[in-house]
């Protein structure tokens, strides 16, 4: 039955809540195995997503490479050790830039999931919150892999390879991090939009300016030639060190200072995500939706 | 006995707007009781409080006695949701949604289908578990939430204006459907809706209009007190006096 004790002291249950919320570990992996599962069921559901994400890095490369060829010289710089062609010079950033629309698209997809419902869904599950954001995260990133070594393997016939094939392994881990950097990034300002309405706005101020003003098609001493403070900029930029640390994992490097930029920058923008999404602090409440 | 929901001195606010004020409501196990308001009246609020969308400071939510804010584990897992808002992906099968929703509760593939079988067996949707959901009409997509929502096992199911968007006939479908499952499985069920004659004589009602409860007990109760032939009268009689105060 149904009590109403406005006014009254209120009904108190005699029970104590019985503590029942302790998953197994097998548990958890079911459940990062479902929604890695179904956004795998969703790309393969959403072809011309797969397609665009395949053909806008190869209309840099095979256009926009070809053309700049002559203009755009690169003097030998690390990881390369003799001069290489600018096709060359940009792949890594062409494969941080499927991460980069992949992170975004991601997040595109959340703000959706969550003006349609599915995104309750999701939080409503009994699992702790940062685990579902950091599953979803997760699957986001499988995504965005599987782009890049389709990019790859289309990009080999172009004759952009790894100095020896274990570059296709090395460059995996890099990935692997760059995607959960930006995937994260995502999922942060996911969070801060409220309507799909404004998300057009964020791709014009996020994804281009991330990826102009990075090593993606230029070096950066280059760059200071031209202007220090945009130098600095870039320097500065998450996405420089994305490209830089995939870079350098092609031709089987580390380098460290990426590594260290982008575990540093993934631990903010994810923390800063789980706080968002948090119904005790996060932005959703303040938001009223 | 432990209620299936109690809701305890509830308030909450957006802004300086104040959508739920003191609100005190339960619900028993294996009832079925309706939560009936005017939009805006502040349902959602309390669905998306309960479900932790946002977080309730200001009151008390438990479920089966489990702290929605300090136990969130311990009381989603006990609790089926049917938002308002269609939340089936509909590029995926009838049964790859209820596999994906199974797994955000812990259980494997293998038993999801077994339970997805039975769930949609008892939906009378087993022969379309294959099919796309986009092919689904309007009410059969909310007889498969209804049947994902209850996957788990839960014994509590709060539904959020189920019946919105639906022909006269899918929603009373809809409404026996989960009358059964009240009546046949022991379900406590929360009702939330805005139209009357979703409403039957012996339903236990909760009457909110702003944010604030007006009167909550028996619908022929809530009649008698207020004098009138139906409740449809009496939340008019309700809500009215409420506007003059």
């Amino acid at each position: 039955m149904l009590e109403y004790t406005s006014g009254l002291v209120p009904r108190q249950n005699p029970l104590p809540a019985k503590e029942e919320s302790g998953f197994r570990a097998r548990q958890y992996l079911i459940c990062l195995w479902g929604v890695v599962w179904r956004e795998g069921l969703r790309f393969l559901h959403q072809r011309e997503r797969f397609i665009s994400a395949l053909v806008r890095p190869l209309v840099w490369l095979f256009i926009f490479a070809a053309g700049f060829r002559q203009v755009l010289g690169v003097s030998i710089i690390p990881p390369y050790e003799t001069y290489v062609l600018y096709e060359v010079y940009i792949a890594p950033g062409l494969m941080a830039m499927i991460q980069l629309f992949n992170g975004m698209q991601s997040s595109l997809s959340m703000v959706y999931d969550r003006e349609m419902g599915n995104m309750r869904t999701l939080l409503v599950s009994p699992f702790p919150r940062w685990f579902l954001l950091g599953a979803k995260l997760l699957a986001g990133v499988a995504v965005s892999v599987l782009q890049v070594y389709a990019f790859l393997f289309i990009a080999y016939f172009w004759e952009i390879e790894p100095p020896t094939k274990w570059g296709y392994l090395t460059v995996l881990p890099a990935l692997a991090l760059g995607g959960l950097m930006l995937g994260a990034l995502g999922m942060l300002l996911s969070s801060l939009i409220k309507q799909l309405e404004n998300f057009a706005g964020v791709m014009n101020f996020v994804i281009f300016p991330m990826f102009f003003a990075s090593s993606a098609l230029y070096p950066l001493w280059r760059v200071k030639e031209s202007s220090p403070w945009l130098y600095y900029v870039c320097a500065a930029n998450p996405f420089t060190h994305a490209v830089e640390l995939i870079r350098f994992a092609f031709y089987q490097q580390i380098d460290w200072v990426s590594l260290l930029a982008v575990g540093g920058y993934t631990s903010v923008f994810l923390i800063g995500a789980i706080v968002a999404y948090d119904p005790a602090r996060g932005m959703l409440m303040r938001k009223g939706g | 006995m432990t209620d299936a929901l109690s809701i305890r001195h509830l308030s909450h606010s957006y802004g300086d707007r104040k959508a739920l004020d003191d609100v005190s409501l339960a619900v028993a196990p294996g009832s079925f009781a309706v939560l009936l308001g005017l939009n805006g009246a502040g349902k959602s609020t309390i669905f998306s409080l309960v479900t932790r969308l946002y977080a309730a400071h200001d009151g008390e939510i438990e479920i089966f006695g489990a702290n929605v804010m300090r136990s969130p584990g311990a009381a989603l897992r006990r609790l089926g949701v049917v938002f308002q808002a269609r939340t089936l992906d509909l590029e995926l099968s009838l049964m790859q949604n209820l596999v994906y929703h199974a797994a955000l509760h812990g259980i494997g593939p293998f038993e999801a289908r077994r339970l997805g079988l039975d769930a949609l067996k008892r939906a009378g949707l087993a022969e379309r578990a294959n099919d796309k959901t986009r092919t689904l009409s309007g009410g059969q997509m909310r007889r498969v939430e209804i049947a994902r929502a209850l996957l788990h096992g839960p014994k509590l199911l709060l539904l959020d204006e189920p019946t919105v968007g639906l022909d006269i006939k899918a929603r009373a479908d809809i409404l026996a459907h989960v009358r059964g499952l009240v009546r046949d499985e022991g379900l406590g069920v929360l009702w939330t809706t805005h139209l009357i004659d979703e409403i039957a004589d012996d339903d236990q009602v909760v009457i909110l209009h702003k944010g604030k409860v007006l009167a909550a007990g028996r619908a022929r109760d809530i009649e008698a007190g207020q004098n009138t032939p139906d409740i449809g009268a009496a939340f008019a009689n309700l809500t009215t006096g409420a506007a003059a105060a």
